[in-house]
């Protein structure tokens, strides 16, 4: 009887596993199809696999997929530097910390607010190294007030309840953050002052055409990555973190204090979209109320797609989302004749979030994350 | 047992705590705009305005809260006295010292640049429209609302819950004037408002003090009575309990149906904004409240059933302009709703549960971007929407968009279906398995439960009664825009849902009239319409503070509240001594039995 009942079971795949098979074949041939047609129009604008969809093809030189290349992985990096926040976070406490991107927002406030009362006094552009030092303390130090503040008002008294109303909570945290901002400075969007000369100027560096600004943007990015990797894995608060991660209560049996290594991973991911806001806000130069919302949800896209928990995972997913959500839409849309590209940037995103979910929902390498969280 | 010792030794550290938390949110408040903002609506008039009640309040709840002292089992608590007025005075003080600092710093400083609410007018605010009052005066007024908060502790229960009734009696008659204004005419009735109101809002002094007293009155007098009445309804047997249910349910339709006649546009307007949002909480209530699939992305269904609405009405439609009749078409928009929950919940249904909560919000966005897109440009209109949607042709009567009363009518009728499709979906087997899931879906599956076309279900049903608003709302308005269609508004129904009780039918009710009608949609005005941007403001912090304090809602559903109060449930039984047969297992072995 039983017998029969398993060899039932086995022959016969849901109907929802048939769905989601000719879906991930259709999404398959979508992404494949769309890329030969652009290796088609690269080779010749003319060829008839490049007019079959889109009969203006014309190709892209060299310089333009630099170009996209570029700026998709400056776009990347900052959601690299969130997504560490939402990969520690979800190691941890193993919950999405939706506020996350407001924190991301708050950094890039501070950071105008403070770059412009130095640009009223003449200081940013007599003495910019300077002021951008000081700018970047202040709003890196804003951010993590902020992000400890959430954990200890929101998060902290529900440690221990069913996995959703933590992430129902940070939604509301997110809701409050903006709308705080938006009541105490203003709804309007607001500028960033304008950078010195030799910071904006476009440099050449290894055939790649890249202003000074994107430049400042790595190095921080890298210098911030090399930070955060020698703490996790080369100090004793970046051991308990781990342990912390691994599991809660045989951490506090080794005498790990939890709460604070809590408190500290928020901090950190705090400091760590406080660089970004910052960054951010030198790079696009205007900043609004509602500017954390979508770097924030692509973010934990790029958290999800490097793996969550893992924070080299996080950084690669970043970089990784960037340049497909910059590159993507010239490379398979355009081909594929679909008009105004440009405006399916986001969508393109989203979509890259649900084929990772689906194809390998683990990330591309790996989730770390303790066994009862992976449930 | 021990006896606290008794001294008058105030403790320090908790009065700082408390005042200093009490003094960052008057700031907040200020800082933020509310007293500025809310001054318009008058409650009492022209003393007390619901800017000042803003700030007013803060330092009684402070107060209150500073003084009140956690009372432990088996502790002898001392009765409260002096020291606790003191702790509430004092915490009121600090909290008024820093709205006085504020004004001091408003007045000598100029940092209007960042802060846009450092003006002027919230120092004119601040000083009751005085020019040079002393701006100590805040630590006075801080102290005696202090005082009067740690107070509270001090007066018999009875006269504190007459006096809380008094008081929210005025604060709602002021919130619901513009409607009673709008009713009156309905049912002549003019003279009452006029007696009641002052011409340019707000109420007269007098009444409102003997109308506070009247009921504070009342409900000291009837204490309980009330508690007395439900829990007797709860007591009843199953068959007469049924009885009582539909007579109340009749003398509620009846309402319904009645009302709206002697109502008026503003009123009926009002009611159909409540209605659309309470027809896609009761939506959402089904697949977060019952099934527990945190969806974000709710908004999108909304979106499909408005859009279809538009394709297949318009004559105006960009590609394909059929010009099908309204309920002809909601065939198609109830076949297509249906599709895209399949669509939607297919890929999504064996994710983690916060996993789903993104990606659903990615669909929602993904579904808005494609919408707006010149790629779909020329299905859809893009940014410019669908114009043209003609209003409702019921072969009997015509309703146009702009006819407030027949949309009223209109949505009423769907939210009854919508009701009982969910009241009737709870106790079904479905209704079941998806509770189950919610609990704990490994558990459900290895009961038996075919898990993945339970949720599959609960997404199909969701998206089909949020479908249907989009139905009404596209011949309401008339067109149809993809930016109608934001995020945003899946958080606030979500925040319906969460306030009113996840779970709860006549919760969600509660929820959608409170927000929705008071506080209004994230474009619809509600009654408070001074709030403005604000109110989204104080959608989230009602969301925290839900999830923080009392996260079954307002009108919890009973057995939600056991699944969230676990721990608490487990050791009353424990301290009663009956471990083996708590109410947990109970609800367990029900729904095992599926």
């Amino acid at each position: 009887m039983a017998a029969t009942v398993e060899g039932k079971s086995k022959r016969r795949t849901p109907l929802v596993d048939r769905f989601l098979f000719v879906v991930k074949v259709l999404l398959i041939g979508l992404v494949t199809i769309g890329f030969l047609a652009f290796i088609a129009q690269q080779i010749s604008p003319d060829n008839w696999f490049a007019k079959w969809r889109n009969p203006g093809a014309t190709g892209l030189s060299g310089d333009q997929i630099k170009g996209l290349v570029i700026s998709g992985l400056s776009q990347g990096v900052f959601y690299g530097l969130i997504a560490l926040g939402y990969s520690m976070v979800y190691g941890v406490l193993g919950f999405i910390n939706f506020a996350h991107g407001e924190v991301f927002m708050v950094s890039a406030y501070t950071g105008y607010i403070a770059a412009n009362k130095f640009a009223a006094n003449g200081m940013w552009e007599s003495n910019f190294a300077l002021c951008l030092l000081i700018v970047l303390l202040l709003s890196v130090m804003v951010s993590t007030v902020t992000a400890v503040l959430t954990e200890r008002i929101a998060y902290r008294p529900l440690r221990n309840s069913p996995r959703l109303i933590p992430l129902i909570t940070s939604i509301g945290v997110s809701f409050v953050l903006q709308n705080a901002v938006l009541g105490i400075f203003g709804p309007g969007t607001q500028g960033y002052p304008q950078l010195p000369e030799w910071l904006a100027k476009q440099r050449s560096i290894l055939t790649f055409e890249i202003s000074g600004i994107k430049i400042l943007v790595f190095l921080v990015t890298i210098v911030s990555m090399t930070g955060l990797w020698y703490l996790v894995e080369r100090t004793k608060t970046g051991k308990a973190m781990r342990a912390v991660a691994e599991d809660k209560e045989i951490a506090s049996l080794m005498g790990i204090n939890v709460n604070r290594i809590i408190v500290t991973t928020f901090a950190v991911g705090g400091a760590m979209a406080g660089v970004a806001g910052v960054m951010f806000g030198l790079l696009f130069r205007a900043v609004n109320p509602m500017t954390g919302f979508l770097p924030g949800i692509k973010a934990f896209t790029a958290a999800v797609v490097g793996g969550i928990g893992n924070l080299g995972g996080a950084m690669s997913g970043g970089l990784a989302l960037g340049s497909a959500e910059s590159i993507a839409p010239q490379l398979i849309l355009e081909p594929l004749g679909v008009p105004g590209v440009t405006q399916l940037k986001d969508a393109v995103a989203f979509t890259v979030l649900v084929m990772v979910l689906l194809f390998k929902p683990s990330g591309l390498f790996g989730e770390r994350l303790s066994q009862e969280d992976r449930a | 047992m021990t006896t606290l010792p008794s001294s008058l030794l105030l403790d320090w550290k908790r009065i700082f705590k408390w005042g200093s938390i009490c003094a960052a949110a008057l700031l907040f408040v200020s800082l933020v705009g509310m007293p500025i903002k809310l001054d318009p609506k008058s409650i009492i008039s022209p003393l007390l305005s619901l800017g000042y009640v803003s700030l007013l309040w803060l330092p009684l709840i402070f107060g209150y809260v500073a003084s009140s002292r956690v009372v432990l089992e088996g502790v002898e608590t001392r009765k409260p006295g002096l020291p606790d007025l003191l702790t509430g005075v004092l915490t009121g003080t600090i909290g008024g010292a820093g709205l006085t600092l504020l004004m001091l710093g408003i007045e000598n400083f100029d940092i209007r640049d960042p802060l846009i609410n450092w003006s002027p007018q919230l120092l004119e605010v601040l000083a009751f429209g005085a020019r040079d009052l002393n701006s100590a005066v805040w630590i006075g007024i801080g102290g005696a609302l202090g005082l009067v908060g740690a107070g509270l502790h001090l007066i018999p229960e009875n006269l504190r819950r007459g006096a809380s009734y008094g008081f929210f009696t005025v604060l709602a008659l002021a919130i619901f004037e513009p409607a009673l204004d709008d009713m009156s005419e309905g049912f002549r009735l003019e003279w009452l408002v006029e007696l009641i109101f002052e011409k340019r809002g707000g109420l007269k002094l007098w009444p409102a003090i003997i109308l506070a007293l009247l009921i504070g009155l009342i409900s000291v007098v009837t204490k309980g009575k009330a508690k007395n009445a439900v829990a007797q309804y709860r007591e009843q047997e199953k068959s007469q309990k049924k009885k009582t249910s539909v007579v109340l349910f009749g003398i509620v339709a009846a309402l319904g149906i009645v009302l709206p006649i002697f109502m008026g546009t503003y009123v009926n307007s009002l009611l159909a904004n409540v209605g659309i949002f309470l027809l896609l909480a009761l939506g959402l209530n089904i697949v977060v409240g019952l099934a527990g699939i945190l969806d974000l992305g709710y908004v999108a269904f909304f979106a499909v059933g408005a859009y279809t609405t538009a394709v297949l009405t318009s004559e105006l439609s960009p590609f394909f302009a059929p010009g099908m009749t309204w309920v002809l078409s909601l065939v198609f928009v109830i076949i297509l709703a249906a599709l895209t929950g399949l669509f939607i919940g297919a890929p999504v249904i064996r994710m983690r549960g916060d996993y789903l909560a993104i990606v659903t919000l990615g669909f929602g966005e993904i579904i808005r971007l494609l919408f707006l897109s010149d790629f779909l440009k020329p299905y859809f209109g893009g940014a410019q929407g669908i114009l043209g949607v003609p209003g409702i042709d019921l072969g009997v009567v015509y309703i146009s968009g702009t006819d407030t009363r027949g949309i009223f009518y209109l949505v009423l009728f769907f939210c009854a279906i919508a009701v009982y499709v969910s009241w009737r979906l709870q106790a079904s087997r479905l209704g079941r398995s998806w509770m189950a899931i919610r609990e704990d879906e490994q558990v459900a599956e290895a009961m038996g439960i075919n898990t993945v076309n339970s949720k599959l279900m609960a997404f199909v049903v969701g998206a089909v009664l949020a479908s249907f608003a989009g139905a009404i709302m596209a011949a309401r308005v008339g067109s149809v825009f993809p930016n109608s269609f934001m995020i945003l508004i899946s958080i606030v129904i979500l925040v319906v849902v969460i306030v009113g009780g996840m779970g709860s039918i006549p919760g969600v009710f509660v929820g959608a009239f409170v927000l929705i009608g008071v506080l209004g949609g994230p474009k619809q005005p509600g009654l408070l319409q001074e709030f403005g941007s604000l109110k989204l403001l104080v959608y989230g912090m009602l969301l925290v503070y839900m999830m923080l304090q009392k996260p079954e809602g307002l009108v919890p559903s009973a057995r939600r509240t056991q699944e969230l109060h676990q721990e608490e449930f487990l050791q009353d039984a424990w301290l009663k001594g009956t471990d083996d047969e708590d109410e947990e297992q109970t609800v367990a072995g029900e729904e095992a039995q599926i």
